[in-house]
């Protein structure tokens, strides 16, 4: 990886750390502690069951909403507080910074799944008190839920690239929600006729289609995943998430870093402010 | 070969939400500055300044013109490591600690591994700033911000330095500090070109200026060519506490203060106004030409361009 590319990633990844955005971890540990102890109290034999669905859609549910919200403020952030014109007017390509903030915040959910991923088999370990060969079966599922975070983040990364961080999130949440039916659109689609027809499938293969990344109830049920589902799953998810960076990569090449006016607004204020100190004689 | 040669930049915004209409940010600029000076870009609010730096510094794209920077295409990446940029009121990543920017700018800037850490301090303790190891930039002062922003500018050596509004939010010592670090930019063989709108700062530390007003350039010029024009008069100094009648007499324009006083005349009558101090037993300061200063040439560009633009209209 081209070093700038990985400074600014590393930057990013130091600046979601210092934000506290890794304090979702505590939550996610008490609710997943909380759930393994009342299942381990009330259910027969379904405890594992629980667990891991309960689990898994958890660290799918926390990542992305950390990825929309992070993701979506990547660019605009850094254009609203200006601290994009000290870094863009150094030797730094705008496609480097768009790539190195992908990566620090690819990597920033990767941190997150992996300890989330230790709670997960901490608490199935609590109701099951062993492991079992079929428990790796939740690697995949894991490995599966890191895929969609990179597709989420370069979503995000695109919408920021031209839009307000509300608009952004708007955009990717609608996306991730779409994307989370996109096997009923294309259902729908099949059933459809004429111009709907041609829009429904359209819609359903332009949306992300995250219904196939999602395998966790039937690894619940210790159901064996495929190995070319894993391969196609991994094919599709760089091959949307290089498509949708490369859309912001594009965006943000031609576009002019201008203040928008709330911001041209505080800008004043402050300078108006910095000035009402009496002059050097 | 000149520092920045701007061939034409031309700047125009589209706005408005419904119906689209443009507005001239930058008539086409051509402006020229020479290796080895201070460039003083002087303009009021809303002149142009930030725009035309921001067009240099590549964050903005120009709507027609080009530049060159060192003698390279200005877009040119490599060209951009001999450059140091402060933007106007300067916000960093407030999670990082002074140390910790630097270093990354350093970086960024293709610093040496080995070199980067030295260069970090001896750059926080040249802007002033050698206490501040482990304190994020969110509990910085403006002030203090502001000088960790000239440190980012010079961390890398450049050859070519760009202050946007170097001045703000510096108490006068602070600004007292960025002038004589200006000084040693240049007396170290750099090119200084700042924007400013506080004019004492230009006529202090400048070799040459340009005005602009509603991005258009109004003049270009050395300082003292822009303030040698002598109107026809002196300034009188001596020590005292009264204006003699035989001073009065000469038409003098005379302001007491504490125990000096100053009197403007004309030129002719310098010999006069020498001769009844004498008589009067009054011990002469000074007596220097009045020069226009850069204010007085500032204001009086604005108002030509105002006046234009009124019979234009």
């Amino acid at each position: 990886m081209n070093a700038r590319i990985g400074h600014i990633a590393s930057n990013t990844f130091r600046e979601a750390v210092r934000d506290r955005v890794l304090y979702n971890l505590i939550a996610f540990a008490v609710l997943l502690s909380g759930a393994a102890i009342l299942v381990g109290q009330i259910s027969i034999d379904i405890e594992k069951l629980v667990v891991i669905n309960l689990g898994l859609t958890a660290v799918s549910l926390f990542g992305i909403v950390i990825a929309i919200f992070i993701g979506i403020g990547l660019v605009s952030k850094e254009i609203e507080k200006r601290t994009l014109y000290t870094v863009l007017s150094r030797p730094v390509r705008r496609w480097e910074f768009i790539v190195g903030k992908f990566f620090g915040l690819a990597g920033t959910l990767v941190v997150n799944t992996f300890f989330m991923a230790i709670g997960v088999f901490a608490a199935l370990f609590y109701v099951a008190h062993k492991f079992v060969r079929a428990d790796a079966l939740i690697l995949i599922a894991l490995y599966f839920i890191v895929l969609e975070f990179l597709i989420i983040c370069s979503l995000a990364l695109l919408f920021s690239s031209f839009s307000s961080p509300l608009l952004s999130a708007v955009f990717a949440f609608s996306l991730f929600v779409i994307g989370s039916f996109a096997e009923d659109l294309r259902g729908f689609a099949g059933m459809a006729h004429g111009l709907t027809r041609w829009l429904a499938t359209g819609a359903a293969y332009l949306v992300p289609n995250f219904s196939a990344f999602n395998v966790i109830s039937s690894i619940a049920h210790e159901q064996p995943v495929a190995a070319q589902l894993i391969w196609h799953n991994t094919l599709y998810a760089l091959f949307y998430a290089a498509m949708a960076l490369s859309g912001a990569v594009l965006i943000f090449e031609h576009r002019n870093l201008k203040l928008s006016s709330a911001a041209k607004l505080r800008l004043l204020q402050a300078l108006a402010l910095s000035f009402a100190w009496p002059p050097a004689p | 070969m000149p520092a920045i040669e701007i061939l034409g930049f031309e700047k125009t915004y589209m706005v408005g939400f419904w119906r689209k209409r443009p507005k001239c940010a930058l008539s086409p600029l051509h402006l020229t500055v020479r290796d080895g000076e201070i460039f003083g870009f002087l303009g009021p609010n809303g002149a142009g300044k930030t725009t035309t730096l921001k067009l240099l510094m590549g964050l903005v794209f120009p709507t027609a013109g080009s530049a060159r920077l060192l003698g390279q295409e200005w877009t040119d990446p490599r060209v951009k490591a001999q450059i140091g940029f402060l933007p106007e009121q300067p916000y960093f990543y407030d999670h990082l600690t002074a140390h910790e920017l630097l270093n990354y700018y350093a970086q960024l800037s293709g610093v040496p591994g080995k070199e980067r850490s030295r260069r970090v301090e001896a750059m926080l303790q040249r802007v002033g700033l050698p206490e501040v190891k482990g304190v994020q930039l969110r509990k910085f002062s403006k002030g203090m911000l502001q000088r960790v922003g000239i440190a980012q500018a010079i961390l890398h050596d450049p050859k070519l330095v760009f202050f946007d509004e170097p001045m703000s939010g510096l108490d006068p010592m602070g600004r007292r500090e960025v002038r004589d670090l200006m000084e040693q930019l240049k007396h170290e063989g750099k090119t200084v070109f700042f924007s400013t709108h506080i004019l004492s700062d230009a006529e202090a530390l400048c070799d040459r200026v340009a005005i602009i007003h509603k991005g258009e350039l109004r003049g270009v010029g050395a300082v003292e060519d822009l303030t040698s024009s002598v109107q026809g008069k002196v300034e009188v100094i001596w020590q005292g506490t009264q204006v003699p009648t035989s001073m009065k007499a000469l038409g003098a324009e005379c302001h007491v203060t504490g125990d000096t006083v100053r009197a403007i005349i004309s030129e002719s009558q310098q010999d006069a106004a020498i001769d009844a101090l004498r008589r009067e037993r009054l011990r002469l300061i000074s007596i220097v030409p009045v020069r226009t200063s850069l204010e007085a040439y500032f204001v009086e560009k604005l108002q030509r361009a105002e006046t234009t633009a009124g019979r234009m209209a």
